[in-house]
């Protein structure tokens, strides 16, 4: 679904990706580990637009996409969950999910859409009215991920969900993610330092070290590796 | 007593105008973090864009006339935001993601270029603005004087106010307008095209200026290529003493400044008239350094 060749970013005249290579096959959740500065963040911008490669190539559903802009590639069916959330704090919650369906023209879909999000985050339905800043870290981040459903998207990519939240909700999160890739047949990307739970849930992994991707493998094996092991998994 | 009122209205009819310009300094700053000094002058442009048309549309509608006076008011509107848009285009959208300091001189140069344009197309001298709306017999209300142009300046600037809160809080691009906002970058992840929006928000507010430009010329019919470097600065100190980027505090701000300014022009000196506005944002900035209704900028991690 998702075929990344040789893709290079940089900031300025710092490298950020040396030409990294993968693939995320249609239904599966793949995952990106690998440390802070590895690359794993800039990856997921460049696939989603808001960054553009210095070389390379980001084949979606067989079409190049590397270098459009955002929103055309949002209209592609890819949407982004991007690092530390960014909902918009200023909107309410109902308005913050509609505009997660900015593309949708259809009513009767976003409505659709809008009672699935609310079925999978019955807390966001409590909140509809409530200002979405005044939210707590967890339900900011069941919003972000339900914006980002509203979308309909075919492949997801979410950047660190369990950041900064407690241990009972990144539980949560992560049966969420399951459950989404499941029920709507949903591919996603997940980018985590948490390596243990994504390798935990996912079925491929990508292991990435300061801008290069070092291991990969599906994500029974690389638990087992000892390299993984000893790097990410807290021996 | 009577007096007083009678110079609040005039105020709060002055306070109108300011206030409908700056609402296009407090959104674009909103959505782009910078001034556009050439603010000032879409509202000169305003003004001249109803000079020019008035001989047309009295061709379809005899001026003056409440019909005419309403289809002047729209198409300088149209003609404005067009015009809106194309600054943005020309002007400030090839230097994005320059420094806003670089935006800002340039802003500056578009309204210096705009003055200068204006003087050379419409020539330096002042113009008579045509009469398009018909003079009601004043209205005496308990000895109050009541002008009836004034009543239409608080009656349209309250319209437009209606509309735009409509347009901002209910509607999707105005949603989307809140959005890139607040995260210009989140939005585009939604699939928002931020050059629409920014596009849409330059329309929006430099239709409000050219409104204000024709209710400027109705009231002080007398127009001309500068006219906008006064109004506009002080509609700039209204958006930043109602707090810059928040869209009621502009019009507060501009009330604010035009009811002080005229209760000092009227009952202290009209010498210091225009010295007002700077007096006021400097003592409202000191006891509130974001404005009335500004919000410290909190970023949450």
């Amino acid at each position: 679904m998702l075929e990344i060749k040789n893709l290079a970013v940089s900031y300025g005249a710092i490298s950020a990706l040396h030409g990294i290579s993968l693939s995320v096959q249609a239904g599966n959740i793949v995952t990106l580990i690998g440390s802070n500065g590895a690359g794993k963040t800039t990856t997921l911008k460049t696939i989603s637009g808001l960054l553009k490669p210095k070389s390379g190539e980001i084949f979606y559903d067989g079409k190049n996409i590397a270098g459009l802009p955002p929103h055309e590639i949002v209209a592609r069916g890819l949407s982004h969950v991007p690092e530390g959330r960014m909902i918009f704090s200023n909107l309410t919650v109902l308005e913050n999910l509609h505009m997660g369906a900015y593309l949708v023209r259809d009513k009767k879909i976003v409505r659709r859409e809008l009672e699935f999000v609310f079925a999978t985050f019955p807390r966001l339905k409590e909140r509809e009215q409530q200002i979405a800043g005044t939210l707590s870290g967890g339900e900011q981040q069941m919003l972000a991920i339900g914006r980002a459903l509203m979308s309909q998207p075919k492949f997801l990519m979410l950047d660190e969900p369990s950041l900064g939240l407690a241990p009972l909700l990144v539980k949560t999160i992560f049966e969420k993610i399951v459950e989404i890739n499941r029920e709507r047949s949903l591919t996603i990307l997940l980018v985590e330092q948490n390596a243990n739970r994504a390798l935990e849930i996912s079925h491929f992994g990508y292991v990435l070290e300061t801008g290069k991707i070092t291991l990969s493998g599906d994500s029974a094996s690389l638990r087992q590796n000892p390299q993984v092991k000893s790097a990410y998994l807290g021996g | 007593m009577t007096e007083f009122f009678q110079q609040l209205i005039n105020g709060l009819a002055f306070g109108s105008i300011l206030a409908l310009i700056a609402i296009g300094y407090t959104m674009v700053y909103g959505i782009l973090r910078f001034i556009n000094f050439a603010h000032g002058d879409v509202f000169m442009l305003g003004a001249f864009a109803g000079f020019y048309l008035a001989p047309k549309i009295a061709t379809v509608f005899p001026l003056p006339s409440i019909a005419g006076a309403i289809a002047v008011l729209i198409v300088s509107m149209l003609i404005c935001a067009a015009l809106g848009v194309a600054i943005e285009r020309l002007a400030y959208r090839p230097l994005r993601k320059r420094p806003k300091l670089t935006v800002l001189i340039t802003a500056i140069g578009v309204s210096l270029f705009i003055e200068y344009a204006g003087q050379f197309f419409f020539g330096a001298a002042p113009k008579k603005f045509p009469d398009i709306l018909p003079v009601l017999p004043i209205t005496k209300i308990g000895g109050l004087s009541l002008n009836s142009n004034q009543l239409i300046v608080l009656a349209v600037t309250l319209i437009l106010l209606v509309a735009l809160r409509f347009i901002v809080m209910k509607t999707k691009i105005g949603t989307a307008m809140r959005a890139v906002s607040f995260n210009p970058e989140a939005a585009a992840l939604m699939g928002v095209n931020t050059d629409v929006v920014i596009s849409f928000t330059f329309a929006l507010g430099s239709a409000l200026a050219a409104a204000a430009g024709i209710l400027w010329a109705v009231n002080y019919p007398s127009i001309d290529p500068l006219m906008g470097i006064l109004p506009g600065l002080k509609a700039f100190v209204a958006a930043v003493l109602g707090g810059i980027g928040n869209l009621p505090g502009a019009a507060l701000g501009g009330l604010i400044i035009g009811v002080t300014e005229t209760l000092v022009s009227g009952y202290i000196s009209s010498t210091y008239r225009d010295a007002i506005a700077f007096a006021v944002l400097i003592l409202i900035l000191l006891v509130r350094p974001s404005g009335l209704l500004g919000k410290k900028e909190i970023e949450k991690v």
